[in-house]
């Protein structure tokens, strides 16, 4: 390996690839391969039909594009829609039985998914590329009566559930990259938490683009039934390559009466070289629909990686008394560009957003917030509160904060702050003064910076998040 | 311990210090006076490393050349700088910023890190010998302290990290009688035969609590005059014109 590859490895450790036989859909998008995928997950006919529908759909519609950050036009034929390793298609999924390339893979992730290894108190579905290639737990949430498995095998074992409220929240129809991804979904994971159970432990899925030239089409549906809770964690990494890969998700979350959904997201996809080569354009719609009365949606992301990062994860508050949180942190160096925020929409009365939202951008990087705040003419008592601060480190990059406000409905409050301030010259003299290095005071000082949006991270994460924190800004200041 | 000889700095082409020498041995206190504008803050801020000097002169500190450590080497090898105005750091907990400060300078020295509840102990202790009270601790860094609270903060940092050669920039600027009376307390508790201090100050008032060895006057970048406590007494009757 060459001295400059290596210390590019030094700098995203994730950014291996594994040696693996795939099994792949010919390259393009057309009905034949969508068939392919949904015969290749044993769907049934009501699958493939809601596909095609959406494939109809697709054809008229265009990729949006009031985003700030641009991108060279995608050729949707010339990326191969779904790719998975051999042998992990259709058969009985046993840890066991998993290719022990994989299991190593996920080892040098850190997320073993062998028994003695596991992670404690955390369940994980490992997806790679287009399939799920484990789940752990399964046996011990299934006494609780709680599912959680790859969507694929959802739609075999539970296709009432999954019928009822797939496309509930963000339907066919609903723009671009989300009728794309509902027309050729691969996998991604299913929540069902029962009527009134704590889910035991903490869910988490694991998302790996391994194969070139490959969109990853994740697709998940959380649903919690009427005074249950969930807590939900999902990490993604991919290799470095010199290409641009899409990874166009949905997510879809439904919280009925009483319910509480708390989605974190730490977001390591491969950012693209210093020079801003390659690196994943991560296009994803996620939205929560808080149904039933006095239920509670809570967003938290941490958003490191990806050349473009370009999503709003967004709350429905549709129940009287719901509740919607988004917090996020959004970093970018170098020449990676993020548009991203929420849409915090009130349709019940008495319900409440707040978005704490802190953007962070260094090198020639550029960072966005963009939100709306939608109250309905029903909502009375409503409230919002969002607050919206941006941090510069140098003098090359930028940071912008568009909030939208739509408020039909005088009886409710809505606050909005927002700060942009840089990492000074003086502050960081400070801290080296008192014994820090460059590298430690710039860490010290975002970690700071972010506070209020770690903490909302499930304590096993936090630190890991605080060290990505820091690793992501390493060299930012010369 | 810190030797300066014909120090000049300047900023965008204006000097500031001009040919400044000054030797300070292990253990002595040495207090510079001056008027606004004579150099004392460059002073500092040159020892401790800032940039954006244009620097010429040798300084001796600890047997090295100061001017080949960067600002945090110096900071490990025991030179300290109590601000003029310390910096806020938003979101930063203060007993957090204490605690990575002092065990990035422990580590330096190959010492044992301190946990969460080694450092709290050491911390508490040391705010109620200087009667600081320990609630700044779980505030963030210096942000919305008053002027008083923010030097106590200085010299409670101080005592924490016990250097070998602290620097005192106006730190007693602005404070009331009590908060004199906590550096003043601060500096004597710490002082003994091996640790040194530059003390920069505008006024006397200081100084009948710090008895300093060596009193100095700073004037366009150089040291006019030297002497002993008598010459902080007679600058503060006659001023600095009659230097």
């Amino acid at each position: 390996m060459r001295e400059k590859e290596i210390n590019k490895l030094k700098d995203y450790k994730y950014g291996f690839t594994t040696d693996i036989e795939n099994i792949k859909a010919p390259k393009g998008l057309n009905k034949e391969v969508i068939k392919f995928i949904s015969e290749a997950k044993n769907e049934p006919k009501w699958m493939l039909e809601w596909r095609m529908k959406a494939y109809e759909r697709l054809k008229n519609l265009k990729e949006p594009n009031w985003q700030k950050p641009k991108y060279p036009k995608i050729n949707y034929q010339n990326i191969y829609y779904y790719s998975a390793p051999k042998g992990t298609s259709n058969k009985p999924k046993s840890i066991d039985e998993l290719d022990p390339k994989i299991l190593e893979t996920y080892k040098k992730l850190g997320i073993p998914l062998q028994e003695q290894q596991r992670l404690n108190g955390i369940a994980v579905d490992a997806v790679f590329d287009s399939v799920s290639v484990a789940t752990t737990f399964k046996d011990k949430l299934n006494e609780v009566g709680v599912i959680f498995c790859p969507i694929s095998e959802a739609i075999q074992k539970h296709p009432d559930l999954v019928k009822k409220y797939l496309g509930t929240v963000i339907p066919i129809t609903d723009h671009y990259f989300a009728t794309l991804n509902s027309a050729v979904f691969t996998d991604g994971s299913f929540v069902y938490i029962p009527k009134g159970v704590r889910c035991p432990m903490e869910l988490s899925t694991y998302f790996r683009i391994n194969a070139s030239q490959t969109g990853q089409f994740e697709r998940t549906l959380i649903i919690a039934d009427e005074g249950s809770y969930v807590s939900y964690l999902e990490g993604c990494t991919a290799p470095m390559r010199d290409e641009n890969q899409l990874h166009a998700a949905n997510v879809e979350l439904i919280a009925l009466d009483d319910a509480e959904i708390k989605y974190s997201t730490v977001q390591n996809w491969y950012p693209g070289d210093e020079d801003g080569k390659g690196g994943i354009y991560n296009f994803v719609t996620k939205r929560g629909l808080c149904k039933g009365k006095n239920s509670k949606i809570s967003w938290t992301q941490v958003e490191t990686g990806s050349a473009i990062t370009w999503k709003y994860p967004s709350c429905i508050l549709r129940g009287d008394n719901s509740v919607g949180e988004f917090y996020s942190i959004a970093i970018t160096n170098n020449h990676q560009k993020a548009d991203t925020g929420t849409k915090m929409t009130h349709i019940g009365k008495n319900t409440k957003s707040k978005i704490i939202s802190k953007g962070i951008s260094a090198g020639y990087a550029d960072n966005t917030y963009r939100g709306l705040v939608d109250i309905n003419k029903n909502a009375n008592n409503s409230r919002n509160y969002t607050q919206c601060d941006s941090l510069l480190i140098g003098n090359k990059c930028g940071a912008h904060t568009v909030p939208y406000i739509r408020n039909k409905n005088s009886l409710t409050n809505v606050e909005h702050e927002a700060t942009t301030s840089k990492i000074s010259d003086e502050q960081l003299f400070y801290c080296n003064q008192r014994g820090l290095n460059q590298e430690e005071a710039v860490s010290l000082i975002v970690n700071g910076f972010c506070k209020e949006v770690l903490q909302q991270l499930p304590m096993e994460f936090a630190v890991e998040a605080q060290k990505l924190v820091s690793i992501s800004l390493e060299g930012s200041v010369g | 311990m810190l030797e300066i000889n014909n120090l000049s700095a300047k900023v965008d082409k204006k000097t500031i210090l001009n040919g400044l020498s000054l030797k300070i041995k292990p253990g002595e206190v040495h207090a510079i006076m001056g008027p606004n504008g004579s150099g004392k803050s460059t002073l500092a801020n040159v020892l401790s490393g800032k940039k954006g000097y244009e620097i010429s002169g040798k300084v001796n500190y600890d047997d090295k050349d100061l001017f080949e450590l960067a600002i945090e080497e110096r900071a490990h090898r025991g030179l300290f700088l109590a601000f003029q105005y310390p910096l806020e750091i938003p979101g930063v907990n203060t007993s957090n910023f204490l605690k990575t400060s002092l065990n990035a300078i422990r580590k330096s020295n190959g010492k044992k890190q301190l946990d969460a509840l080694e450092f709290l102990k050491i911390v508490k202790q040391k705010a109620s010998e200087l009667k600081i009270d320990e609630k700044i601790l779980h505030r963030q860094l210096n942000v919305g302290f008053s002027g008083g609270e923010k030097k106590k903060n200085e010299i409670l940092q101080m005592s924490l990290i016990e250097p070998k050669m602290a620097i005192l920039d106006e730190t007693d600027s602005g404070l009331d009688i009590d908060a004199l009376k906590i550096v003043a307390k601060g500096v004597n508790a710490l002082r003994n035969k091996k640790r040194s201090f530059l003390i920069i100050t505008h006024y006397q008032r200081l100084l009948d609590y710090i008895k300093p060895d060596f009193v100095h006057v700073l004037m366009k970048g150089k040291i006019a005059k030297s002497g002993c406590m008598e010459l902080a007494e007679e600058l503060e009757k006659a001023g600095y014109e009659k230097i």
